[in-house]
Protein backbone atom coordinates (compact mmCIF):
# COMPACT_ATOMS: atom_id res chain seq x y z
CA UNK A 1 0.00 0.00 0.00
CA UNK A 2 1.10 3.72 -1.12
CA UNK A 3 2.25 6.14 1.86
CA UNK A 4 -0.54 8.79 2.12
CA UNK A 5 -1.81 11.89 4.32
CA UNK A 6 -4.26 10.94 6.80
CA UNK A 7 -7.29 13.62 7.41
CA UNK A 8 -10.27 12.40 9.68
CA UNK A 9 -13.47 15.24 9.00
CA UNK A 10 -15.97 16.27 11.55
CA UNK A 11 -17.82 17.89 9.37
CA UNK A 12 -19.22 18.15 5.30
CA UNK A 13 -17.37 21.17 4.83
CA UNK A 14 -13.93 19.43 6.88
CA UNK A 15 -14.49 16.69 4.27
CA UNK A 16 -15.06 18.90 0.95
CA UNK A 17 -12.36 21.40 2.10
CA UNK A 18 -9.89 18.67 2.76
CA UNK A 19 -10.15 16.79 -0.66
CA UNK A 20 -10.58 20.08 -2.91
CA UNK A 21 -6.87 19.68 -3.22
CA UNK A 22 -7.43 16.16 -4.25
CA UNK A 23 -7.54 13.03 -2.44
CA UNK A 24 -10.23 10.24 -1.96
CA UNK A 25 -13.10 9.90 0.59
CA UNK A 26 -13.34 6.72 2.69
CA UNK A 27 -15.64 5.01 5.18
CA UNK A 28 -16.52 1.49 5.07
CA UNK A 29 -12.82 1.23 3.03
CA UNK A 30 -14.04 -2.50 2.26
CA UNK A 31 -13.05 -1.90 -1.84
CA UNK A 32 -10.44 1.09 -1.74
CA UNK A 33 -8.43 -0.51 1.18
CA UNK A 34 -8.83 -3.67 -1.42
CA UNK A 35 -7.47 -1.14 -4.58
CA UNK A 36 -4.81 0.12 -2.72
CA UNK A 37 -3.08 -3.15 -1.70
CA UNK A 38 -3.22 -3.88 -5.37
CA UNK A 39 -1.56 -0.14 -5.98
CA UNK A 40 -4.89 -0.19 -8.63
CA UNK A 41 -5.23 2.80 -6.38
CA UNK A 42 -2.89 5.08 -4.95
CA UNK A 43 -4.60 8.36 -3.26
CA UNK A 44 -1.99 10.61 -2.07
CA UNK A 45 -4.63 11.77 0.69
CA UNK A 46 -7.42 9.57 2.62
CA UNK A 47 -10.08 11.90 3.88
CA UNK A 48 -11.67 9.52 7.04
CA UNK A 49 -15.98 10.81 6.54
CA UNK A 50 -16.87 7.94 9.54
CA UNK A 51 -17.43 10.85 11.73
CA UNK A 52 -19.78 12.66 9.35
CA UNK A 53 -23.54 12.79 10.53
CA UNK A 54 -24.87 11.14 7.73
CA UNK A 55 -25.58 7.68 9.26
CA UNK A 56 -29.21 8.24 9.84
CA UNK A 57 -32.27 6.48 8.08
CA UNK A 58 -34.92 8.95 8.01
CA UNK A 59 -38.59 9.33 6.63
CA UNK A 60 -38.66 12.39 3.99
CA UNK A 61 -41.57 12.70 1.45
CA UNK A 62 -43.42 9.85 2.09
CA UNK A 63 -40.45 8.01 1.52
CA UNK A 64 -36.72 7.02 3.14
CA UNK A 65 -33.34 9.26 3.38
CA UNK A 66 -30.67 7.16 3.69
CA UNK A 67 -27.58 9.22 4.71
CA UNK A 68 -24.43 7.88 2.71
CA UNK A 69 -22.65 6.39 5.74
CA UNK A 70 -25.57 3.54 7.01
CA UNK A 71 -24.02 0.29 6.57
CA UNK A 72 -25.18 -2.16 4.07
CA UNK A 73 -26.12 -4.48 7.50
CA UNK A 74 -28.55 -1.57 8.97
CA UNK A 75 -30.15 -0.70 5.86
CA UNK A 76 -31.12 -4.39 4.89
CA UNK A 77 -32.10 -4.96 8.67
CA UNK A 78 -34.12 -2.11 9.29
CA UNK A 79 -37.35 -2.38 9.81
CA UNK A 80 -39.29 0.72 7.67
CA UNK A 81 -37.06 -0.71 4.36
CA UNK A 82 -37.79 -4.62 5.10
CA UNK A 83 -42.07 -3.29 5.10
CA UNK A 84 -41.43 -0.53 2.35
CA UNK A 85 -38.50 -1.48 0.10
CA UNK A 86 -37.66 -5.37 0.78
CA UNK A 87 -36.48 -5.61 -2.73
CA UNK A 88 -33.74 -3.27 -1.48
CA UNK A 89 -33.14 -5.36 1.44
CA UNK A 90 -32.96 -8.85 -0.43
CA UNK A 91 -31.02 -6.68 -2.56
CA UNK A 92 -28.29 -5.87 -0.02
CA UNK A 93 -28.46 -9.23 1.61
CA UNK A 94 -27.75 -10.88 -1.58
CA UNK A 95 -24.16 -9.25 -2.00
CA UNK A 96 -20.75 -9.43 -0.11
CA UNK A 97 -20.80 -10.82 3.60
CA UNK A 98 -21.87 -10.15 7.07
CA UNK A 99 -18.50 -9.04 7.90
CA UNK A 100 -18.21 -6.88 4.99
CA UNK A 101 -21.75 -5.57 5.42
CA UNK A 102 -20.76 -4.66 8.70
CA UNK A 103 -18.06 -2.36 7.26
CA UNK A 104 -19.39 -1.17 3.87
CA UNK A 105 -21.90 2.00 3.58
CA UNK A 106 -24.21 3.38 1.25
CA UNK A 107 -22.34 6.01 -0.63
CA UNK A 108 -19.48 3.90 -1.02
CA UNK A 109 -21.90 0.68 -2.60
CA UNK A 110 -22.06 3.62 -5.45
CA UNK A 111 -19.10 4.56 -5.36
CA UNK A 112 -17.11 0.98 -5.48
CA UNK A 113 -15.21 0.27 -8.71
CA UNK A 114 -15.29 -2.99 -11.27
CA UNK A 115 -13.96 -6.30 -10.24
CA UNK A 116 -12.89 -6.85 -14.20
CA UNK A 117 -9.26 -9.08 -13.39
CA UNK A 118 -7.35 -6.63 -15.86
CA UNK A 119 -8.84 -3.70 -13.67
CA UNK A 120 -7.14 -5.00 -10.69
CA UNK A 121 -3.96 -6.52 -12.05
CA UNK A 122 -1.82 -3.51 -12.89
CA UNK A 123 0.88 -6.13 -14.81
CA UNK A 124 -1.98 -5.64 -17.60
CA UNK A 125 -2.97 -2.43 -19.47
CA UNK A 126 -6.84 -1.34 -18.58
CA UNK A 127 -8.46 2.10 -19.74
CA UNK A 128 -10.39 2.50 -16.69
CA UNK A 129 -7.25 1.95 -14.54
CA UNK A 130 -4.72 3.80 -16.93
CA UNK A 131 -6.73 5.73 -19.92
CA UNK A 132 -5.58 5.03 -23.23
CA UNK A 133 -3.35 1.60 -22.20
CA UNK A 134 -5.74 -0.79 -23.88
CA UNK A 135 -8.10 -3.31 -22.95
CA UNK A 136 -7.30 -6.95 -23.04
CA UNK A 137 -10.85 -7.94 -21.50
CA UNK A 138 -11.94 -7.56 -24.98
CA UNK A 139 -11.24 -10.85 -26.60
CA UNK A 140 -9.79 -11.78 -23.37
CA UNK A 141 -11.38 -13.64 -20.87
CA UNK A 142 -14.19 -11.94 -20.18
CA UNK A 143 -16.71 -14.35 -18.88
CA UNK A 144 -17.97 -11.84 -16.15
CA UNK A 145 -18.00 -8.83 -18.84
CA UNK A 146 -20.91 -6.54 -20.05
CA UNK A 147 -23.63 -7.75 -22.91
CA UNK A 148 -24.88 -4.23 -22.66
CA UNK A 149 -23.60 -0.25 -23.39
CA UNK A 150 -19.93 -1.34 -23.61
CA UNK A 151 -17.71 0.30 -25.97
CA UNK A 152 -14.62 -0.29 -27.44
CA UNK A 153 -12.57 1.10 -24.63
CA UNK A 154 -14.23 -1.07 -21.45
CA UNK A 155 -16.32 -3.89 -21.42
CA UNK A 156 -16.20 -3.53 -17.30
CA UNK A 157 -19.59 -4.00 -15.09
CA UNK A 158 -20.39 -2.16 -11.92
CA UNK A 159 -20.67 -4.99 -9.47
CA UNK A 160 -23.59 -3.72 -6.97
CA UNK A 161 -26.40 -6.17 -6.19
CA UNK A 162 -27.80 -2.55 -3.89
CA UNK A 163 -27.33 -0.55 -6.81
CA UNK A 164 -29.50 -2.80 -8.94
CA UNK A 165 -32.82 -2.58 -6.47
CA UNK A 166 -31.78 1.22 -5.82
CA UNK A 167 -32.58 1.71 -9.77
CA UNK A 168 -35.82 -0.25 -10.08
CA UNK A 169 -36.67 1.79 -7.29
CA UNK A 170 -36.17 4.84 -8.99
CA UNK A 171 -33.83 6.27 -5.98
CA UNK A 172 -32.14 9.91 -5.66
CA UNK A 173 -28.79 10.10 -4.97
CA UNK A 174 -28.45 13.75 -2.87
CA UNK A 175 -24.30 15.35 -3.05
CA UNK A 176 -22.79 18.02 -1.60
CA UNK A 177 -20.10 20.14 -3.27
CA UNK A 178 -18.37 23.60 -3.73
CA UNK A 179 -20.99 24.92 -5.04
CA UNK A 180 -23.67 23.80 -2.51
CA UNK A 181 -25.87 20.41 -3.27
CA UNK A 182 -27.68 18.77 -5.97
CA UNK A 183 -29.69 15.67 -6.35
CA UNK A 184 -28.96 13.47 -9.12
CA UNK A 185 -31.72 10.91 -10.80
CA UNK A 186 -30.27 6.86 -9.89
CA UNK A 187 -30.29 6.43 -13.70
CA UNK A 188 -27.73 9.00 -14.18
CA UNK A 189 -25.71 8.14 -11.65
CA UNK A 190 -23.17 5.71 -13.09
CA UNK A 191 -22.13 6.29 -16.66
CA UNK A 192 -21.76 3.87 -19.85
CA UNK A 193 -17.96 3.81 -20.13
CA UNK A 194 -17.97 5.29 -24.15
CA UNK A 195 -14.57 6.54 -24.22
CA UNK A 196 -13.60 8.04 -20.76
CA UNK A 197 -13.89 4.38 -19.01
CA UNK A 198 -11.99 5.48 -16.46
CA UNK A 199 -14.85 7.94 -15.07
CA UNK A 200 -17.59 5.48 -13.21
CA UNK A 201 -20.08 8.13 -12.15
CA UNK A 202 -21.32 11.98 -12.65
CA UNK A 203 -20.09 12.45 -9.47
CA UNK A 204 -17.46 15.22 -9.63
CA UNK A 205 -14.53 14.21 -7.60
CA UNK A 206 -14.75 17.28 -5.22
CA UNK A 207 -18.37 16.65 -4.60
CA UNK A 208 -19.63 13.83 -1.52
CA UNK A 209 -22.80 11.81 -1.54
CA UNK A 210 -24.91 12.66 1.33
CA UNK A 211 -27.85 10.61 1.02
CA UNK A 212 -29.77 7.95 -1.45
CA UNK A 213 -33.46 8.90 -1.16
CA UNK A 214 -36.11 6.57 -1.68
CA UNK A 215 -39.13 7.74 -3.59
CA UNK A 216 -42.59 7.00 -2.20
CA UNK A 217 -44.17 4.13 -3.62
CA UNK A 218 -45.71 0.58 -2.99
CA UNK A 219 -42.38 -1.41 -3.87
CA UNK A 220 -43.78 -3.70 -0.92
CA UNK A 221 -46.02 -7.07 -2.58
CA UNK A 222 -44.77 -8.08 -5.68
CA UNK A 223 -41.17 -7.90 -5.97
CA UNK A 224 -38.00 -10.16 -6.30
CA UNK A 225 -34.01 -9.69 -6.12
CA UNK A 226 -32.76 -12.80 -8.53
CA UNK A 227 -29.43 -12.94 -8.84
CA UNK A 228 -27.66 -16.06 -10.28
CA UNK A 229 -23.51 -16.81 -9.55
CA UNK A 230 -21.26 -19.58 -9.55
CA UNK A 231 -21.83 -20.10 -6.41
CA UNK A 232 -24.91 -20.02 -3.70
CA UNK A 233 -23.10 -16.87 -1.49
CA UNK A 234 -20.75 -14.66 -1.47
CA UNK A 235 -19.95 -14.18 -5.14
CA UNK A 236 -20.74 -11.37 -7.25
CA UNK A 237 -23.60 -11.82 -9.83
CA UNK A 238 -23.24 -13.15 -13.55
CA UNK A 239 -26.76 -11.68 -13.81
CA UNK A 240 -29.01 -10.33 -11.45
CA UNK A 241 -32.55 -9.11 -11.81
CA UNK A 242 -34.81 -6.83 -9.01
CA UNK A 243 -38.09 -5.88 -9.67
CA UNK A 244 -41.02 -4.46 -8.92
CA UNK A 245 -44.40 -4.83 -9.66
CA UNK A 246 -47.66 -2.46 -9.28
CA UNK A 247 -50.55 -5.18 -9.87
CA UNK A 248 -54.73 -4.03 -9.90
CA UNK A 249 -55.47 -7.80 -10.08
CA UNK A 250 -54.00 -9.82 -12.82
CA UNK A 251 -53.12 -6.91 -14.62
CA UNK A 252 -49.94 -5.29 -14.77
CA UNK A 253 -50.46 -1.01 -13.87
CA UNK A 254 -46.64 -0.67 -13.90
CA UNK A 255 -43.70 -2.45 -13.34
CA UNK A 256 -39.82 -1.65 -13.26
CA UNK A 257 -36.74 -3.71 -13.58
CA UNK A 258 -33.16 -3.65 -13.36
CA UNK A 259 -30.47 -6.29 -14.12
CA UNK A 260 -27.04 -6.74 -12.77
CA UNK A 261 -23.78 -7.83 -13.84
CA UNK A 262 -24.13 -7.13 -17.36
CA UNK A 263 -23.15 -3.39 -18.11
CA UNK A 264 -21.45 -0.32 -16.68
CA UNK A 265 -24.37 0.48 -14.77
CA UNK A 266 -27.76 -1.17 -13.38
CA UNK A 267 -29.41 -1.74 -16.72
CA UNK A 268 -32.91 -0.70 -17.37
CA UNK A 269 -34.37 -0.65 -20.75
CA UNK A 270 -37.63 2.10 -20.82
CA UNK A 271 -39.64 0.40 -23.69
CA UNK A 272 -39.41 -3.28 -22.08
CA UNK A 273 -41.37 -2.01 -18.96
CA UNK A 274 -43.45 0.27 -21.13
CA UNK A 275 -44.25 -3.00 -22.40
CA UNK A 276 -45.57 -4.42 -19.28
CA UNK A 277 -48.49 -1.80 -18.73
CA UNK A 278 -51.58 -3.02 -18.66
CA UNK A 279 -50.63 -6.07 -19.83
CA UNK A 280 -51.67 -9.53 -17.81
CA UNK A 281 -49.49 -10.78 -15.59
CA UNK A 282 -48.39 -13.32 -17.20
CA UNK A 283 -45.32 -15.80 -18.54
CA UNK A 284 -46.03 -14.39 -22.43
CA UNK A 285 -45.96 -10.49 -21.26
CA UNK A 286 -42.58 -10.94 -19.56
CA UNK A 287 -41.06 -13.04 -22.18
CA UNK A 288 -42.29 -10.01 -24.90
CA UNK A 289 -40.13 -7.77 -21.93
CA UNK A 290 -37.25 -10.06 -21.98
CA UNK A 291 -37.43 -10.36 -25.56
CA UNK A 292 -37.15 -6.32 -25.83
CA UNK A 293 -33.76 -6.09 -23.39
CA UNK A 294 -32.31 -9.12 -25.28
CA UNK A 295 -32.17 -7.77 -28.34
CA UNK A 296 -29.62 -4.89 -27.41
CA UNK A 297 -27.39 -7.53 -26.13
CA UNK A 298 -23.84 -7.34 -27.81
CA UNK A 299 -22.02 -10.52 -25.99
CA UNK A 300 -18.37 -10.39 -25.90
CA UNK A 301 -16.24 -13.74 -27.50
CA UNK A 302 -16.44 -15.80 -23.62
CA UNK A 303 -20.14 -14.40 -22.22
CA UNK A 304 -22.45 -15.44 -24.99
CA UNK A 305 -24.70 -17.69 -22.54
CA UNK A 306 -25.53 -14.30 -20.24
CA UNK A 307 -27.61 -13.58 -23.03
CA UNK A 308 -29.95 -16.12 -22.99
CA UNK A 309 -29.49 -16.46 -19.24
CA UNK A 310 -30.72 -12.23 -18.71
CA UNK A 311 -33.52 -13.03 -20.74
CA UNK A 312 -34.48 -16.07 -18.14
CA UNK A 313 -33.91 -14.20 -15.45
CA UNK A 314 -35.92 -10.70 -16.02
CA UNK A 315 -39.20 -13.52 -16.59
CA UNK A 316 -38.27 -15.73 -13.69
CA UNK A 317 -38.39 -12.57 -12.14
CA UNK A 318 -41.10 -10.91 -13.06
CA UNK A 319 -42.83 -14.03 -12.53
CA UNK A 320 -41.67 -13.91 -9.05
CA UNK A 321 -42.61 -10.72 -8.78
CA UNK A 322 -45.98 -11.43 -9.78
CA UNK A 323 -46.70 -14.12 -7.74
CA UNK A 324 -45.35 -12.63 -4.72
CA UNK A 325 -42.92 -15.12 -4.15
CA UNK A 326 -39.40 -13.34 -3.85
CA UNK A 327 -36.01 -15.06 -3.73
CA UNK A 328 -35.09 -16.31 -0.24
CA UNK A 329 -31.55 -15.29 0.49
CA UNK A 330 -30.83 -18.12 2.34
CA UNK A 331 -33.22 -21.15 0.82
CA UNK A 332 -31.40 -21.20 -3.09
CA UNK A 333 -33.37 -23.29 -4.89
CA UNK A 334 -35.28 -21.22 -7.18
CA UNK A 335 -38.81 -20.08 -6.49
CA UNK B 1 -12.12 17.80 15.06
CA UNK B 2 -10.13 17.86 11.93
CA UNK B 3 -7.17 15.66 12.50
CA UNK B 4 -4.54 15.48 9.86
CA UNK B 5 -1.55 13.59 9.71
CA UNK B 6 0.63 16.07 7.12
CA UNK B 7 2.10 15.33 4.18
CA UNK B 8 2.05 12.19 2.27
CA UNK B 9 5.47 9.87 2.15
CA UNK B 10 6.75 11.70 5.41
CA UNK B 11 6.46 8.85 7.51
CA UNK B 12 4.31 10.73 10.15
CA UNK B 13 2.08 8.42 12.67
CA UNK B 14 -1.09 9.11 14.16
CA UNK B 15 -2.16 8.92 18.11
CA UNK B 16 -4.83 6.64 18.70
CA UNK B 17 -6.07 4.75 21.56
CA UNK B 18 -8.08 1.14 21.17
CA UNK B 19 -9.86 -0.84 23.63
CA UNK B 20 -8.81 -4.26 22.81
CA UNK B 21 -9.89 -7.54 24.76
CA UNK B 22 -10.81 -5.14 27.53
CA UNK B 23 -7.51 -3.26 27.74
CA UNK B 24 -6.85 0.21 26.71
CA UNK B 25 -3.84 0.75 24.31
CA UNK B 26 -2.41 4.20 23.00
CA UNK B 27 -0.53 3.71 20.45
CA UNK B 28 1.32 5.47 17.19
CA UNK B 29 0.59 3.95 14.02
CA UNK B 30 1.29 4.50 10.10
CA UNK B 31 -2.40 5.35 8.81
CA UNK B 32 -1.62 2.36 6.06
CA UNK B 33 -1.19 -0.05 9.20
CA UNK B 34 -4.44 -2.35 8.98
CA UNK B 35 -5.81 -3.36 11.83
CA UNK B 36 -4.56 -6.75 11.22
CA UNK B 37 -1.57 -5.79 11.28
CA UNK B 38 -1.32 -3.80 14.14
CA UNK B 39 -2.87 -6.83 15.64
CA UNK B 40 -0.56 -9.60 14.90
CA UNK B 41 2.59 -7.35 14.30
CA UNK B 42 2.65 -4.82 16.99
CA UNK B 43 0.59 -6.17 19.74
CA UNK B 44 1.56 -10.15 19.49
CA UNK B 45 -1.81 -11.03 19.16
CA UNK B 46 -1.32 -13.44 16.68
CA UNK B 47 -4.95 -15.41 17.09
CA UNK B 48 -5.98 -13.64 14.13
CA UNK B 49 -5.17 -14.72 11.18
CA UNK B 50 -4.10 -13.34 7.48
CA UNK B 51 -5.54 -15.55 5.22
CA UNK B 52 -5.71 -13.58 1.59
CA UNK B 53 -5.21 -9.98 3.20
CA UNK B 54 -8.12 -9.19 0.58
CA UNK B 55 -11.61 -9.41 2.70
CA UNK B 56 -12.37 -12.83 0.83
CA UNK B 57 -11.30 -15.20 3.44
CA UNK B 58 -12.79 -14.15 6.60
CA UNK B 59 -9.99 -15.40 8.59
CA UNK B 60 -9.25 -12.19 9.84
CA UNK B 61 -12.55 -12.08 11.38
CA UNK B 62 -12.46 -9.47 15.01
CA UNK B 63 -15.56 -7.63 16.46
CA UNK B 64 -14.86 -4.13 16.38
CA UNK B 65 -17.88 -2.15 18.67
CA UNK B 66 -19.54 -5.72 18.71
CA UNK B 67 -19.83 -6.24 15.15
CA UNK B 68 -17.63 -8.53 12.94
CA UNK B 69 -15.59 -7.13 10.11
CA UNK B 70 -12.37 -8.02 8.29
CA UNK B 71 -9.46 -6.34 10.19
CA UNK B 72 -7.59 -6.44 6.87
CA UNK B 73 -9.55 -4.00 5.26
CA UNK B 74 -9.81 -2.05 7.89
CA UNK B 75 -6.96 0.99 8.53
CA UNK B 76 -6.75 0.85 12.55
CA UNK B 77 -5.90 4.93 12.55
CA UNK B 78 -9.52 4.97 11.79
CA UNK B 79 -11.09 2.52 14.38
CA UNK B 80 -9.58 5.60 16.57
CA UNK B 81 -11.80 5.02 20.04
CA UNK B 82 -13.15 1.63 19.39
CA UNK B 83 -14.25 -1.63 21.36
CA UNK B 84 -11.91 -4.33 19.76
CA UNK B 85 -12.33 -8.56 20.57
CA UNK B 86 -10.24 -11.14 18.99
CA UNK B 87 -10.04 -14.40 19.59
CA UNK B 88 -7.73 -14.09 22.52
CA UNK B 89 -10.57 -11.87 24.25
CA UNK B 90 -13.75 -14.44 23.65
CA UNK B 91 -11.75 -16.71 26.49
CA UNK B 92 -12.73 -15.46 30.46
CA UNK B 93 -10.46 -16.25 33.13
CA UNK B 94 -9.24 -19.50 30.90
CA UNK B 95 -12.81 -20.67 30.83
CA UNK B 96 -13.43 -21.37 26.89
CA UNK B 97 -15.86 -19.24 24.97
CA UNK B 98 -19.08 -21.77 24.27
CA UNK B 99 -18.17 -21.59 20.59
CA UNK B 100 -14.62 -22.50 20.93
CA UNK B 101 -15.71 -25.37 23.41
CA UNK B 102 -18.31 -26.01 20.79
CA UNK B 103 -16.10 -26.16 17.81
CA UNK B 104 -13.69 -28.99 20.21
CA UNK B 105 -16.78 -30.88 20.70
CA UNK B 106 -17.98 -31.10 16.87
CA UNK B 107 -14.56 -31.24 15.48
CA UNK B 108 -15.42 -28.15 13.37
CA UNK B 109 -11.82 -27.67 11.59
CA UNK B 110 -9.07 -29.64 10.51
CA UNK B 111 -5.74 -27.41 10.04
CA UNK B 112 -7.68 -24.99 12.10
CA UNK B 113 -6.45 -21.77 10.20
CA UNK B 114 -9.54 -20.51 9.64
CA UNK B 115 -11.11 -21.49 12.95
CA UNK B 116 -10.54 -18.21 14.95
CA UNK B 117 -12.12 -16.04 12.20
CA UNK B 118 -14.95 -18.68 12.19
CA UNK B 119 -15.35 -18.34 15.85
CA UNK B 120 -15.24 -14.64 15.87
CA UNK B 121 -17.82 -14.56 12.70
CA UNK B 122 -19.92 -16.45 14.83
CA UNK B 123 -19.97 -14.89 17.70
CA UNK B 124 -20.67 -11.54 15.46
CA UNK B 125 -23.40 -13.59 14.00
CA UNK B 126 -25.52 -14.58 17.04
CA UNK B 127 -25.20 -11.05 18.35
CA UNK B 128 -26.96 -9.91 15.17
CA UNK B 129 -29.66 -12.48 15.40
CA UNK B 130 -31.19 -13.28 12.22
CA UNK B 131 -29.95 -16.63 11.32
CA UNK B 132 -31.91 -19.46 12.38
CA UNK B 133 -31.83 -22.41 10.47
CA UNK B 134 -29.44 -24.12 9.08
CA UNK B 135 -29.62 -23.07 5.68
CA UNK B 136 -29.72 -19.23 7.74
CA UNK B 137 -26.27 -19.84 9.25
CA UNK B 138 -24.68 -20.84 6.23
CA UNK B 139 -25.96 -18.03 4.17
CA UNK B 140 -24.84 -15.65 6.84
CA UNK B 141 -21.09 -17.69 7.60
CA UNK B 142 -20.81 -17.46 3.79
CA UNK B 143 -17.84 -14.94 4.48
CA UNK B 144 -15.42 -17.33 6.45
CA UNK B 145 -13.80 -19.97 3.51
CA UNK B 146 -12.52 -23.09 5.21
CA UNK B 147 -10.42 -25.12 2.77
CA UNK B 148 -10.45 -28.15 5.16
CA UNK B 149 -14.29 -28.51 4.22
CA UNK B 150 -15.27 -28.50 7.76
CA UNK B 151 -18.89 -26.37 7.46
CA UNK B 152 -20.93 -29.26 7.98
CA UNK B 153 -19.30 -29.74 11.62
CA UNK B 154 -18.63 -25.75 11.88
CA UNK B 155 -22.36 -25.43 11.12
CA UNK B 156 -23.03 -28.33 13.81
CA UNK B 157 -21.10 -26.20 16.79
CA UNK B 158 -22.59 -22.72 15.65
CA UNK B 159 -26.32 -24.61 15.81
CA UNK B 160 -25.49 -26.21 19.18
CA UNK B 161 -23.99 -22.81 20.83
CA UNK B 162 -27.51 -20.88 19.28
CA UNK B 163 -29.80 -23.83 20.47
CA UNK B 164 -28.45 -23.69 24.16
CA UNK B 165 -28.12 -19.92 24.42
CA UNK B 166 -24.86 -20.20 25.48
CA UNK B 167 -23.27 -17.47 23.84
CA UNK B 168 -22.80 -14.47 25.28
Amino acid sequence: MNRFDYVRAGTVAEALQAVAGGGRFIAGGTNLVDLMKYNVERPGRLVDITRLPLDAIEEHEGGLRLGALVTNATAAYDARIVARYPVLANAILAGASGQLRNAATTGGNLNQRTRCYYFYDEATPCNKREPGSGCPAIGGVNRIHAIFGASDACIATHPSDMCVALAALDAVVRVAGPGGERSIPFADYHRLPGDTPHIDTTLAPDEIVLSVDLPEQDAASHYTYLKLRDRLSYAFALVSVAAVLDLDGDTIRAGRFALGGVAHKPWRNPQAEASLRGKPATAETFEAAAAIVVAEAEPQSGNAFKVELARRAIVRGLSQAAAGTPQSISDKRIA
Amino acid sequence: MLIDSGSPRAMETVGISLTINGEVRTLEVAPWTTLLDLLRERLDLTGTKKGCDHGQCGACTVLVDGKRINSCLALAVMKDGATVTTIEGLTEAGTLHPLQAAFVEHDAFQCGYCTPGQICSAAGMIAEGHARSRDEIREAMSGNICRCGAYTNIVDAIEDVMQSGAAR
